[in-house]
C-alpha cells in the first residue's frame, strides 16, 4: 500500500493509469456489448463467402447470372441480402423445382451451413437484410399482451392474404399466400423483411423488430392453442364450413324427407 | 312443323290397338302392408315405435346430465367443447327420436286406406250473389254519396290528407346524410400514420415494394374514431414510378413512386389490401376485384365498377408524409345521393 503510495508520483504513472483505464474500457464494453458484436451475424469469413459462391456457381448461377446480376429466368440477387437467401432456399422454393405461377415450398435441398454460406456470399455482394438476431426470433407465449398485440398486427398487415389464423388463401392467377402453421419463427422474419414473390416488404421502421417478435408470437400461440369449436375444418372460414353444411346437413335433410315420403311395405 | 313431323312418326304403329280417349283409370288397388296382414308384423313395428320413444327419453336425460355435470363457470375451451357436444346430442336425440317414432307409427300402424273427400264448388249461389249486390246498392243509396257532393268531396279531401303526419314523422327519424359519405378526415396537412399505433411515417421509411396501413394522425382526436377510420383507411405503396402509367390530372399526388390508395373497395367497402408486390395488383378478399396500381388502381377483374380514389400526398417540413387535400371524390361504394 506504501509502496503504491510511493509510486504515485513517478513520471510513468500517468501513462500505467491511462493503459489501465483503456483496458478496462474495452473489456467493459466487450462484456457488455456482446449481443451488438453478435448482430453483425458473426462476420462470415472468407472460407464461407468462398465455399458459398462455389455452390452459387454450380447451384443458382443458371438462372441468377455468374455475377448474380439475374437473367431473363431468374431476378438479380444484388442487395437482397442474407436474410433473402436464409429464406428462398431454407424453405426448399430454391432452388426452383418447376416453372409455376409461384415458386412452391419442398424439403429444403442444402444443409443449413451451405445455405448460410450461400448468404454469405450473397451478402458480400452488396448490403441487404441481415439474417435475424435471435433475440427476436423466441416466441412469448406466456407474455398476453406481446400475442394480444401480434394478433393486431397480424389481423391488419397479414390476415387478408394469410387468413385471421395462418392458414393462407388464394391471390390471383393461381398465386397464394402459403399457410404459416409451423413455419419456423426465423424464416417469418425474413420473410417480412425480404418480401418473397408476392409479399410485400415489411421494414423495420413499417414494423419495429418487436412488432415482428409479437406476430411470431401470436403465430406460436395460434399453433399451441386447441380448435375451441371443435374440428376447425382447416380453418378456411365459410368456404369449408358451407361446403360441410351444404353436404352433411341438408344430405341428412334429403334423407329424412325421402324416408317420409315413402311407402310402408 | 316439328308436332306434325313428330305425329308422322307415330303414326305408322299399331294404331288399331289405341282408344280415341284415355278414360281415368281411377286408384290403384290397395296393397296390404305387412303389418296389417302379419300381426307378428305389427307387434315388431309397435316395438320399434316405442324403442324410438324410448331413445327420446334417453337423450333428454343425456342433456339434463350434461347440463348439469360440466358447468361453465371457470371452464376451459375443452370443457365447454365437450358440453356443447353432450347438450347438441342429447336434445337433438330427444326431439329427432319422437318426430320419427311418430312417422313410423303412422307409416306402419294407423290405417292407410285411401279416403276421398270431394272438393266443394267455391261460387255461392245466384241468390247469395244477387243478396250481395242488393245489400251494396241500398248502402249506396241510404248514404246519399251520390246525392251530397259536398260530404263525398269533403271526405276524400280529409283521407288524402291523413298520411301526412306519417310522413312527417318518417322524416323526423335522422337528418340526411349530407356531406358525411362524400368527406373524410383527410385535409392539407393532415400526417400519415401506421394503423395500429398512429406513429407518423415518414418518406424514406417507405422501402421499394413496402406496403403501409395508413390511418390519419388526428383519428383518435375525432368524435367517431371507427366510422371516421372506415371512410380514411388508405395503403401507402412504394413502386417504381417508370411502371406507372402517366395521368396529367393526378401530377404531384406521389412523391417518388410513393402512392397513397383508399382502401375502402368500390363495391361493396371491403378492405382492399392483399398487394402482390410483383404484379402490383390489390385484390379486394371479399368478391376478387382486382385494382391495377400501376393504371391507378383502375378495375382489371371483379364486380367493382370504379377505380380505388387517389390521396394526393407530399412531404413536411420535419420530412413526414402529408395529405395535400381530401380525396377527390367518394370513398367506397356507390350510394343514392353520390349520382
Amino acid at each position: 500500500m506504501s509502496a503504491l503510495a510511493a509510486h504515485r508520483r513517478h513520471p510513468l504513472a500517468f501513462v500505467a493509469l491511462l493503459l489501465v483505464a483503456l483496458l478496462a474500457t474495452g473489456m467493459l464494453y466487450a462484456a457488455l456489448a456482446p449481443s451488438k458484436a453478435d448482430a453483425a451475424a458473426q462476420p462470415a469469413s472468407q472460407e464461407d463467402v468462398d465455399a458459398g459462391r462455389e455452390l452459387f456457381l454450380a447451384n443458382c448461377a443458371t438462372c441468377h447470372g455468374l455475377q448474380a446480376e439475374g437473367s431473363d429466368a431468374g431476378p438479380t440477387l444484388i442487395g437482397v441480402g442474407a436474410a433473402s437467401v436464409d429464406f428462398q432456399v431454407g424453405t426448399g422454393r430454391m432452388p426452383l423445382q418447376a416453372t409455376a405461377p409461384q415458386a412452391p415450398q419442398r424439403d429444403p435441398q442444402f444443409e443449413d451451413e451451405q445455405v448460410k454460406q450461400m448468404a454469405a456470399y450473397i451478402a458480400s455482394l452488396s448490403p441487404g437484410p441481415a439474417i435475424p438476431d435471435e433475440e427476436y426470433l423466441t416466441p412469448l407465449l406466456d407474455d398476453d399482451e406481446r400475442v394480444a398485440e401480434g394478433n393486431e398486427l397480424f389481423r391488419i398487415n397479414c390476415a387478408m392474404c394469410h387468413n385471421v389464423v395462418g392458414a393462407g388463401g388464394a391471390l390471383t392467377r393461381g398465386k397464394y399466400a402459403p399457410p404459416l402453421r409451423g413455419v419456423e419463427p426465423v424464416h417469418i422474419y425474413e420473410a417480412m423483411t425480404t418480401g418473397p414473390q408476392s409479399m410485400p416488404v415489411f421494414n423495420d421502421a413499417n414494423l419495429t423488430p418487436e412488432d415482428k417478435q409479437s406476430i411470431i408470437s401470436y403465430l406460436g400461440y395460434v399453433d399451441s392453442v386447441p380448435s375451441p369449436g371443435g374440428v376447425s375444418l382447416g380453418s378456411l372460414g365459410p368456404v369449408s364450413e358451407g361446403l360441410f353444411v351444404w353436404v352433411a346437413g341438408l344430405g341428412l335433410l334429403i334423407a329424412c324427407a325421402v324416408w317420409l315420403g315413402q311407402k310402408s311395405s | 312443323m316439328s308436332s306434325e313431323q313428330s305425329r308422322e312418326v307415330a303414326r305408322p304403329g299399331d294404331h288399331a290397338g289405341v282408344p280415341d280417349r284415355f278414360d281415368n283409370p281411377g286408384l290403384p288397388a290397395h296393397r296390404h302392408r305387412l303389418t296389417d296382414a302379419d300381426p307378428r308384423a305389427a307387434k315388431r313395428a309397435e316395438r320399434q315405435v316405442s324403442l324410438l320413444f324410448a331413445a327420446s327419453a334417453i337423450g333428454t336425460v343425456i342433456f339434463l346430465v350434461g347440463y348439469f355435470a360440466f358447468p361453465l363457470e371457470d371452464s376451459t375451451f375443452g370443457e365447454l367443447q365437450k358440453s356443447t357436444l353432450v347438450l347438441g346430442i342429447g336434445l337433438g336425440l330427444a326431439l329427432f327420436g319422437i318426430g320419427v317414432g311418430a312417422v313410423h307409427w303412422a307409416k306402419t300402424l294407423m290405417p292407410d286406406t285411401e279416403m276421398i273427400d270431394e272438393r266443394h264448388p267455391q261460387r255461392g249461389t245466384d241468390e247469395d250473389r244477387q243478396a250481395a249486390v242488393d245489400i251494396l246498392a241500398l248502402g249506396a243509396e241510404e248514404s246519399g254519396v251520390g246525392r251530397r257532393a259536398l260530404l263525398r268531396n269533403s271526405l276524400l279531401g280529409a283521407a288524402a290528407l291523413a298520411p301526412i303526419p306519417a310522413v312527417v314523422l318518417l322524416r323526423d327519424l335522422g337528418p340526411l346524410p349530407g356531406a358525411v359519405l362524400s368527406e373524410t378526415l383527410w385535409e392539407d396537412g393532415v400526417r400519415l400514420a401506421r394503423d395500429p399505433g398512429g406513429v407518423p411515417i415518414k418518406l424514406e421509411e417507405v422501402t421499394p415494394g413496402s406496403v403501409f396501413h395508413v390511418i390519419p394522425e388526428n383519428l383518435s382526436e375525432s368524435e367517431h374514431p371507427l366510422e371516421e377510420k372506415a371512410k380514411a383507411a388508405v395503403l401507402l405503396i412504394r413502386l417504381d414510378p417508370e411502371l406507372v402509367e402517366d395521368d396529367p390530372e393526378r401530377a404531384g399526388w406521389d412523391i417518388d413512386g410513393v402512392y397513397a390508395y383508399s382502401k375502402i373497395c368500390t363495391h361493396v367497402g371491403c378492405p382492399v389490401a392483399l398487394y402482390e408486390q410483383q404484379t402490383h395488383h390489390l385484390l379486394c378478399p371479399c368478391h376478387q376485384s382486382t385494382f391495377d396500381v400501376t393504371q391507378h388502381c383502375k378495375v382489371i377483374f371483379g364486380p367493382a365498377k370504379r377505380a380505388l380514389p387517389q390521396l394526393p400526398i407530399a412531404v413536411d417540413d420535419e420530412g413526414y408524409l402529408v395529405a395535400t387535400q381530401d380525396f377527390t371524390e367518394p370513398v367506397g361504394p356507390s350510394y343514392w345521393e353520390r349520382g
